[in-house]
């Protein structure tokens, strides 16, 4: 069960692969550990920033361009932006010096290595010799991954998501409307 | 060895489920609703990683046209913005009101 | 030892960039040519913008290192290394320290997709515009950590302004760039994000997409040149770092070697945001009426400019060492200045032979057109006062928001009707 594609020309075939999966993937176990531990919102947002960029990278290695671009430009300079900018307006100076942890903590990290132990039976179950989730290779890129994403997104006849994408320009109108009235004083 | 050095997609969905179970203690366990909202956020990147890989497995067995994984992972993200848009105007009403951000401080239903 | 000779030449055959010759030697000598013309435009732009300025005000500007001041650059930069390093008591020294490498890091990185020619690029993403406007994005983390970091009133205060003016700009600039992607999409069907491919359809149309259909693609130009001015944080929007309200803004706290990567940044961001601008509106590294005016004599009149221009320069210089104070003081200088003015000459003389002019014909039309808005930077700055911070965000969001939107709709159903009636009358593509 190993899909290897021909590779298209003018595709080149991946550098490195291993040793950049690697580097990504401890960048961003790393990050998301100080996410959830540093006492100072700004540094973990900071740390969550360093984990979307690798992610990003990631993204790249996975030949997921556009899903790449959006997450670095809406993830990264948009949504992180407001983050820091409503860690900056709200005086978080009391909450650093404050118990980080909240009491059922034991309960948390309880529930989450029952999770992770879901997680390892699940990723470790194999069937007549074969994990559950086959170790497919990864294939080499195509170049018009973003024309291809567009056809799904608004093409008539390839277009399946168009509805989707309708609701979730709502949804994001709703959001806008619903941020507003939350924040604002007086309206 | 041979697992260890050539990248599959089981690679990224162990990287995603690590991602996920960070998510999941921060939320559990921290008072601060900023952090909590920003474990959130790491919760829907494991997600959005998880599709992603799986995304470029489904292109090596029906061609390079099945992207719906990273179509899925876009209304991911979109959906990420507006929580955090809605989830921050809550949180500056909040603090506004009680001059806090901790999570177990709110525990009126009523102020 | 052959094979590696093979391996550099066989990427000078082969018509495309680094990148996508998958060629590692080249991309590392591309990275480093660009980054270091980077480094020496930004020093030059530095004596240039106060010349420049000096002489919009009838001053001389700096004079006195080196003819006309042309060492000047030189001496700051020294003066800046050389300065103590100061980390404010109650800083957090680890963000305070990480900021200015924030805004360096996206200031550069932004430079491997850009464009200087068809196959003069470090590299041609499929995401290119998106890259770029992503990466450039990034830099307002960099400004409102320094802020942050400093733990004062001025700094935070000019971080909070920089992002609120960032963030809503960015909106409008999409806006403006989702216009011209629609744009390249005529006549092919598909269009494109990459920035070499934007060019290429320029080209294919026959048209820069400023002059596209008049004056949709005019409008958008400008909503792009006014955004990208708040964008960078410069005259007559640069309320971040206002001298008369904040001190210097996010930098108040920052000095030597740390507030000098903050200036390079922010000029580094202005050559990247005038290149968008270049390659999106102004047809990129596309000499002007590559198609009108084409064949053998109109390619060799227009091969002629890049050496003209340096000879001109050399001109320039011999002008000014003839004119130079006859006092035995001032020989060094003006020996040093016509030895500057030789130097440019030998470059125009080098320029001249067809050879070496076919290959940087390209890199030269791309620079020229940006070195016009690097000197509207200037001018903007000689000339506007600054405007107050509600007025921005009235500009902002009540003025370019919904222009940009309108734009967007109308690009959309000229578009759609021009296919329509291309797909009519059969005259395009069938």
């Amino acid at each position: 069960m190993i899909p290897t594609g021909a590779i298209p020309a003018g595709a080149n075939p991946p550098v490195a692969t291993t040793f950049f999966f690697y580097l990504l993937a401890a960048t961003m176990i790393i990050g998301g550990i100080l996410v959830i531990t540093r006492k100072n919102a700004v540094h973990s947002a900071l740390a969550l920033i360093t984990t979307l960029l690798a992610q990003a990278a990631l993204y790249l290695m996975l030949y997921a361009p556009f899903v790449a671009g959006v997450q670095i430009i809406l993830y990264a300079g948009g949504i992180m932006v407001l983050f820091l900018f409503v860690i900056m307006l709200i005086n978080m100076e009391r909450s650093v010096k404050e118990r980080q942890f909240n009491k059922q903590w034991l309960v948390g990290i309880v529930a989450a290595a029952a999770l992770g132990g879901l997680f390892i039976a699940v990723y470790t179950t194999t069937t007549k010799g074969k994990t559950l989730f086959p170790e497919g290779r990864l294939l080499y890129g195509e170049t018009d991954n973003t024309q291809k994403i567009a056809g799904l997104l608004f093409d008539l006849h390839t277009g399946q998501y168009m509805f989707a994408f309708e609701i979730a320009s709502l949804l994001l109108l709703v959001a806008i409307i619903g941020a507003v009235v939350m924040a604002k004083k007086r309206i | 060895m041979d697992f260890m050095l050539h990248i599959t997609t089981l690679h990224y969905l162990v990287l995603g489920a690590a991602l996920f179970l960070l998510g999941v203690i921060g939320v559990l366990t921290r008072r601060n609703v900023v952090i909590v909202l920003m474990s959130i956020e790491l919760i829907l990147n494991a997600v959005n990683l998880n599709l992603v890989a799986f995304s470029r497995y489904w292109q090596g067995i029906h061609g390079p046209q099945a992207l719906h994984g990273q179509v899925f992972a876009i209304f991911v993200i979109t959906d990420a913005a507006a929580e955090a848009a809605v989830g921050l105007g809550i949180l500056i009403a909040f603090f506004r009101n009680k001059e806090t951000v901790n999570v177990d401080e709110v525990n009126l239903l009523k102020w | 030892m052959h094979a590696f000779i093979d391996y550099i030449q066989s990427y000078l055959s082969s018509k495309q960039t680094p990148g996508a010759a998958g060629n590692l030697f080249w991309a590392t000598v591309y990275i480093l040519l660009v980054f270091g013309g980077l480094s020496v435009a930004v020093i030059a732009m530095n004596w240039l913008e106060r010349k420049i300025l000096a002489h919009m005000q009838v001053r001389l500007g700096p004079m006195r290192v080196g003819p006309h001041g042309l060492l000047q650059p030189i001496a700051d930069a020294i003066k800046l290394l050389l300065k103590e390093d100061i980390i404010p008591s109650e800083a957090d020294k680890f963000v305070f320290w990480i900021a200015p490498f924030i805004v360096v890091l996206a200031a550069f990185t932004v430079f491997v997709v850009v464009p200087f020619g068809p196959q003069h690029a470090i590299t041609d993403m499929n995401i290119g515009i998106l890259f770029m406007l992503g990466v450039s994005s990034l830099s307002v983390l960099g400004i409102v950590t320094a802020g942050w970091a400093s733990n004062s009133h001025y700094p935070l205060i000019g971080a909070l302004r920089s992002s609120a003016q960032m963030v809503s700009y960015e909106v409008a600039m999409g806006l403006a760039v989702v216009s011209v992607i629609m744009m390249t999409s005529l006549e092919t069907g598909t269009g494109t994000l990459s920035m070499i491919d934007i060019v290429r359809s320029q080209q294919t149309q026959q048209e820069w997409f400023i002059f596209k259909f008049f004056p949709l693609g005019l409008v958008g130009f400008f909503i792009f040149a006014i955004a990208m001015v708040a964008e960078t944080n410069r005259a007559p929007f640069d309320l971040p770092e206002a001298e008369s309200e904040l001190t210097a803004g996010f930098h108040t706290e920052y000095s030597g070697f740390r507030w000098s990567l903050f200036f390079l940044a922010e000029y580094s961001a202005m050559i990247a945001v005038s290149s968008i601008a270049v390659t999106l509106w102004l047809g990129g590294w596309l000499r002007p009426f590559p198609n009108a005016l084409n064949g053998p004599t109109w390619d060799l009149v227009f091969s002629l400019f890049p050496g003209i221009t340096f000879l001109l320069f050399a001109a320039i210089c011999f002008y000014n060492t003839a004119r130079m104070p006859k006092h035995p003081l001032f020989r060094i200088q003006t020996m040093g200045l016509a030895g500057f003015g030789a130097v440019l000459g030998l470059i125009g003389l080098v320029l001249l032979i067809p050879k070496v002019s076919v290959r940087v014909g390209d890199i030269y039309w791309f620079v020229a057109k940006v070195a016009a808005f690097m000197y509207l930077y200037i001018w903007y700055r000689g000339t506007f006062p600054r405007y107050r911070f509600d007025q921005l965000m009235k500009v902002g969001w009540k003025v370019l928001l919904p222009t940009g939107l309108a734009l967007l709709i109308l690009t959309a159903v000229v578009a759609m009707r021009t296919e329509l009636w291309a797909q009519m009358t059969g005259a395009l593509r069938p």
